[in-house]
C-alpha cells in the first residue's frame, strides 16, 4: 500500500518544500567560520571546486575555490547557494514509518528489521527478481558501487537501476559502441585549444555554465562556434552559426552536415584507413542525406548546413560537445553515433584540442554509470552479459558465478513493472522518478501499487512520501568519497559535517541493511576509504580501471583521470592519441544511422512539438533547489516558452494562462512570449511535481538500446485559458 | 570600513555583456558577502527578453567625477583615494534617492528598510587581503573580471573602455566595459532595440 499516508499538502506542511535563505547565524556567521573544507559542488557533472564555510559544526557559507584547476572559483548560482540545503528546516532526522495519519517515528533498529523482513516475505511469496533496487547518479562512487553489490548479493535481484538511465546512457551506449569505451575522449583544457566548437543539444549556459568559460577562451583565440538547438540559448546567442534544428531530426541533421563534409572534400583519407571500419556504409547512406534533400525535415535552410560543414572542414582542431538535447530521444543513440561520424570521418579526435565530449548531467553522472549500479553492467562497466567480465567480478567478491543475477530491467521498465505488478517491492535512493521520470501519471499509479517501499533520502522528495518507510541519509557535504566528472577526473568529495539528528551516513545504512539481509560478511566496510579499495581492487583490468588510483593521489594530482591501471600510472586526460581506440582490433567504429522520426509526432489534434530541459537555478527533480529560497526566486514556477508567431496563431500574450495538453495529460502554466524559439516548437522545463509537471506531457517511449525517454520530442496542443 | 594600512587597490571590474549569461551567479555570489545582508549590489537586467536572450550585470562604474556624489545634499557619498566611489555613510544619508535618479548607469539602489543608499563599494573586505571581488571569482563565462587592464586585454580579443558619451556629457569611469577593438568612446543613446545577431537571424529563418 504506498498511496499518500496523508493529504498531499499536510505532508507539505510538515516536510515541504519550504525555502530557506539565511544560513544558520545570519550572513555575519560566514566571516568567521571555524574551518574550511575543500570539495565540490554537489549538483551537475562538472563538479567545480569549491570550500564550504564551517561554523559551530554547521555549514554556513561558500567560498571560490580558485586553486582547483577546473573551475578556478568560478560557480553558477546552484553552487553559490547549495550550503542553504545543510541545517534545512525539511531535513530527514529519523527514521520515518508510515501511519494512519502520515509518517511517524521509529526507531533504526525497528526500521532495519523491517525492511529485511518485509523484503524476505515479498522474496519468498514473488521471487527474489519481486524487490528492485533503484539508484542514483549524484551519489559517489563508493555509494554506486556498494548499491550494485547491494543489489545483486544482499538483496539478490537483477533489477537494479539508477537515475542516470534519464541522462547518461545514450551517450553512453554510441561512445561504448564507436570507441569501445564510455568516457569524454578529451580533458575541457582541450576546449580551450580548438579552433571550432560545435555544440549539440547543449544549453551550456544554464545546464554546464562554467563550460561557457572554456568556450569563450577557445573564441579569445579565434575559434569559431556552431551551436545545434530548437532554442536560441544564451551560448547559441553570439554563435557564429546557429542551427534551430526541429527537435527530433539530430541524426537527419548529422548525416547531411557529413554528406556535405563529403563533397567539400574534408575527409582524413588516412585516419579512416588506418584507425576505423565501417565508413563505405557510412559514406553510402549519408550519399541520400544531401542538405538540399533534408532541410525540409531537419528545419533548417540547405546553406547554413553546408556552412556548418565548411568550419567544420576549414578548422584544423575541433571538439564536439553534446548532452541531452541529443540524447533524450527515442534515437538517442543513433543521435550519439551520427555525431561520433563525422569526428571520425574528418580524423578530428585524439590530438590536442581536437575531439568529442559527451557533457555529463548529474554529479556523478560518469562515475556512477561505471562501478556496477546499472542493469546491464557490473563493476569497472563491465558487461553483465559477458561471460569473461562475470567470472571476474564473481572471483573479486568471492561468489560463484551462477550468484550473480543476470541483466534487469531499466528504470523505467522497472516502474512499468510496478504498474504491472511484477515488480511488488522497492528500495530507491537519491531517485526522484516521480518527478523525472516521463507520465507522471503513470509513476504515481505504479507506486501506489507497491507492496512495500523504503527510500533513503535526506529529504521527503514527492517519490519518498509514498514509502512505507525513510530512512534518513545523507548529504554530499556529510560523508567522505570521490566523484568522476564529466572530463573522467576522479575528484575526492570531502566530508565537513556529520549528518544531523539521526541520519546516517547512506553507506553505513546500506551495510546495516545488508547485515539484516544475512550478507554482512560481503559488506563488511568500516569507511568510505574502505569501499574505495575494494572499488579500485574490482575495477582492475576492466573497461573503467580506477586500479591505481587512491585518495592520495586525488588529492597530490588535483584528480585522477581513469584509466589509471597501476601506482605508477598518472592517468590518462586524453584517450585516442595516436588514433587508438579501445576495441580489441584498437580501431573505431563508424555506424550507419538511418533517420527515423520521434515516437510521437506532430498531428492535427497535437500539432506543437514539445520538448523540456532545465534552467540555471533549479537542478533535475528539485528535490534540493526547489528548497533553495533565492534560487526558487529566480524562476519560481514552470512557464511555457514560445514564439510570438506560434502565440499569435493561438491568441496568446506573454503572462496569460495556457492549458498545454498532450495525449497523457494536460498542464496549465503561464506563457513565455520569446522569439528565441523555434515557431513550431514549446519548452518547459520539468524541475516541478504534481500540476506544475512537463512530465504529465512526456510519453514513455525509450531509446531501444539504451532505454533513455523521449523527453525532447512530445506532442501537444495549446489554448488559451479565460483570464 | 576597516581596510588594511596601506592598502592600495590595483585591481580594477571589468564587465563583457556579450558574454554573459544570465544566470545571476553574481548576484547571489554578492549577496554572500558578510556586511551585505543578503541583499546583492550587483544586478543582472535582460535588455529584451520578448527578442533576445542577451542579459548584462549592472553595476558601479565608480565614476571618476561621480554624478550620486555630486547630487548628494548630505555630502554622504565619499571617493576614496583609490577612486571608490563608496556607499553612503550611514550616519549622513537621508535616504532622498538623488543620487537613484542622478546616476548616468541606473546603478545605486535605495534600501527603503534602511533608508541607506547602497552599492557596490569593489569588495575592499576581499580585495585588502588579496581576494578578487565575489561577483568576478564565481561569474562562469567571465563577463565578470576583475584585475588589471594588462591583464585582461593579454586574455581576451575585446578591449576595455571606461568613456562613456551621455549626449554632450562625457563620463569618465574606474571599471570598465568589454567592447570590440578599436572602439574608443561609447556613445550611450535610447535606441529601439539591441542589434540582432547573426544567430538571431539565423533562427529567423527556420524553416517550419
Amino acid at each position: 500500500m504506498a498511496r499518500l499516508p496523508a493529504p498531499a499538502e499536510a505532508l507539505a506542511d510538515a516536510f515541504g518544500p519550504h525555502l530557506s535563505y539565511e544560513p544558520p547565524g545570519g550572513f555575519a556567521a560566514r566571516a568567521a567560520p571555524d574551518r574550511k573544507v575543500n570539495t565540490h559542488c554537489c549538483f551537475c557533472g562538472q563538479q567545480c571546486g569549491v570550500t564550504l564555510l564551517v561554523k559551530d559544526e554547521r555549514v554556513v557559507g561558500i567560498e571560490p575555490w580558485e586553486e582547483f584547476p577546473f573551475n578556478q572559483g568560478k560557480l553558477c548560482p546552484k553552487g553559490i547557494k547549495r550550503y542553504l540545503q545543510n541545517n534545512h528546516p525539511d531535513r530527514l532526522l529519523h527514521p520515518l514509518v508510515r501511519t494512519g495519519r502520515g509518517f511517524g517515528r521509529i526507531p533504526w533498529d525497528e526500521a532495519l528489521d523491517l525492511v529485511a523482513e518485509r523484503v524476505g516475505r515479498l522474496q519468498a511469496r514473488y521471487g527474489r527478481d519481486s524487490v528492485a533496487v533503484l539508484s542514483g547518479a549524484s551519489l559517489t562512487n563508493e555509494k554506486a558501487y556498494l548499491m550494485g553489490k547491494f543489489a545483486r548479493l544482499a538483496v539478490g535481484t537483477r533489477h537494479v537501476d539508477y537515475n542516470g538511465r534519464l541522462c547518461m546512457v545514450a551517450a553512453g551506449a554510441g561512445n561504448l559502441r564507436a570507441f569501445g569505451i564510455d568516457r569524454a575522449a578529451n580533458p575541457w583544457a582541450d576546449i580551450v585549444s580548438t579552433d571550432l566548437v560545435m555544440v549539440l543539444g547543449s544549453n551550456v549556459s544554464e545546464c554546464s555554465p562554467i563550460t561557457t568559460d572554456y568556450i569563450w577562451r577557445a573564441r579569445d583565440r579565434g575559434a569559431k562556434l556552431v551551436v545545434v538547438d530548437p532554442r536560441l540559448t544564451p551560448i547559441a546567442r553570439t554563435a557564429d552559426l546557429y542551427l534551430p534544428v526541429r527537435p527530433g531530426r539530430d541524426s537527419a541533421l548529422m548525416n547531411a552536415i557529413l554528406h556535405a563534409v563529403i563533397r567539400l572534400g574534408g575527409v582524413d583519407h588516412d585516419f579512416v584507413e588506418r584507425h576505423t571500419t565501417g565508413f563505405d556504409e557510412v559514406r553510402a547512406l549519408v550519399e541520400r542525406y544531401a542538405p538540399e534533400t533534408v532541410e525540409q525535415l531537419v528545419g533548417i535552410p540547405a546553406r547554413r548546413i553546408v556552412e556548418a560543414a565548411e568550419l567544420w572542414v576549414q578548422a584544423p582542431r575541433t571538439m564536439l560537445l553534446h548532452a541531452r538535447g541529443i540524447e533524450h530521444h527515442t534515437k538517442g543513440v543513433e543521435n550519439v553515433l551520427a555525431c561520433i561520424n563525422l569526428v571520425l570521418a574528418t580524423g578530428k579526435i585524439g590530438k590536442p584540442g581536437s575531439g568529442y565530449a559527451t557533457i555529463t548531467g548529474q554529479g556523478n553522472g560518469q562515475g556512477a554509470r561505471e562501478q556496477g549500479q546499472r542493469c546491464n553492467q557490473l563493476p569497472g562497466a563491465r558487461d553483465i552479459e559477458n561471460p569473461a567480465h562475470r567470472a571476474e567480478v564473481a572471483a573479486a567478491w568471492s561468489v560463484a558465478e551462477s550468484a550473480l543475477p543476470g541483466k534487469g530491467a531499466t528504470a523505467p521498465e522497472i516502474v512499468e513493472m510496478i504498474h504491472r505488478g511484477e515488480i511488488r517491492g522497492l528500495v530507491s535512493i537519491c531517485f526522484n522518478p516521480l518527478v523525472s521520470l516521463p507520465d507522471a501519471t503513470f509513476t504515481q499509479e505504479a507506486l501506489e501499487r507497491l507492496d512495500f517501499f523504503v527510500a533513503i533520502d535526506f529529504f521527503l522528495s514527492e517519490t519518498a512520501r509514498h514509502a512505507d518507510l525513510v530512512l534518513p541519509g545523507s548529504l554530499h557535504e556529510e560523508d567522505e568519497g570521490t566523484v568522476t566528472s564529466t572530463e573522467g577526473r576522479v575528484i575526492r568529495i570531502r566530508k565537513a559535517v556529520d549528518p544531523p539528528g539521526e541520519a546516517r551516513a547512506d553507506w553505513r545504512i546500506i551495510c546495516d541493511l545488508a547485515r539484516r539481509l544475512g550478507k554482512g560478511h560481503q559488506f563488511d566496510f568500516h569507511s568510505p576509504s574502505h569501499i574505495f579499495a575494494e572499488l579500485t581492487r574490482v575495477s582492475r583490468g576492466g573497461v573503467a580501471d580506477y586500479s591505481g588510483i587512491t585518495y592520495e593521489k586525488i588529492e597530490r594530482q588535483m584528480g585522477v583521470f581513469w584509466p589509471c591501471p597501476d601506482a605508477d600510472h598518472p592517468g590518462t586526460p586524453r584517450l585516442f592519441e595516436g588514433g587508438r581506440f579501445h576495441h580489441p582490433d584498437g580501431r573505431a567504429r563508424f555506424h550507419a544511422v538511418e533517420y527515423r522520426p520521434p515516437a510521437e509526432d506532430v498531428d492535427a489534434d497535437y500539432p506543437i512539438i514539445l520538448t523540456t530541459g532545465r534552467v540555471v537555478s533549479q537542478f533535475l527533480s528539485g528535490t534540493q533547489t526547489r528548497r533553495i529560497g533565492p534560487l526558487v526566486d529566480q524562476y519560481p514556477e514552470p512557464k511555457v516558452e514560445l514564439h510570438p508567431k506560434l502565440a499569435g496563431r493561438l491568441g496568446v500574450c506573454d503572462g496569460d494562462r495556457v492549458r498545454v495538453s498532450s495525449r497523457r495529460g494536460h498542464l496549465d502554466l503561464a506563457a513565455h512570449v520569446v522569439a528565441t524559439i523555434r515557431p513550431d516548437t514549446v519548452f518547459i522545463p520539468y524541475h516541478w511535481p504534481g500540476e506544475r509537471s512537463a512530465n504529465r506531457l512526456t510519453l514513455r517511449a525509450y531509446d531501444p538500446i539504451a532505454g533513455i525517454p523521449e523527453f525532447k520530442v512530445a506532442a501537444v496542443r495549446i489554448e488559451r485559458l479565460p483570464a | 570600513m576597516s581596510v588594511s594600512e596601506g592598502y592600495r587597490l590595483t585591481g580594477e571590474l571589468f564587465i563583457d555583456p556579450n558574454r554573459c549569461i544570465g544566470c545571476r551567479a553574481c548576484e547571489e555570489a554578492c549577496s554572500e558577502c558578510p556586511g551585505h545582508g543578503g541583499h546583492t549590489m550587483i544586478h543582472l537586467d535582460f535588455l529584451e527578453r520578448a527578442t533576445s536572450v542577451q542579459t548584462a550585470p549592472t553595476v558601479c562604474m565608480h565614476c571618476e567625477d561621480p554624478a550620486c556624489a555630486s547630487v548628494c545634499p548630505a555630502d554622504a557619498i565619499k571617493v576614496d583615494p583609490d577612486g571608490v566611489v563608496l556607499t553612503a555613510m550611514a550616519e549622513r544619508c537621508i535616504g532622498c534617492g538623488n543620487c537613484v535618479l542622478a546616476c548616468p548607469f541606473g546603478v545605486p539602489e535605495l534600501h527603503a528598510a534602511r533608508d541607506l543608499m547602497m552599492k557596490c563599494d569593489l569588495c575592499y573586505d576581499r580585495t585588502s587581503v588579496d581576494l578578487k571581488p565575489m561577483c568576478a571569482t564565481v561569474c562562469p563565462s567571465g563577463a565578470l573580471f576583475f584585475g588589471t587592464r594588462e591583464e585582461v586585454e593579454d586574455l581576451r580579443s575585446a578591449r576595455s573602455l571606461n568613456v562613456f558619451e551621455f549626449g554632450d556629457e562625457v563620463v569618465r569611469t574606474k571599471n570598465h566595459l568589454m567592447v570590440p577593438a578599436h572602439t574608443r568612446v561609447l556613445a550611450v543613446t535610447p535606441t529601439e532595440r539591441p542589434p540582432r545577431t547573426p544567430a538571431e537571424q539565423h533562427l529567423e529563418e527556420a524553416l517550419c
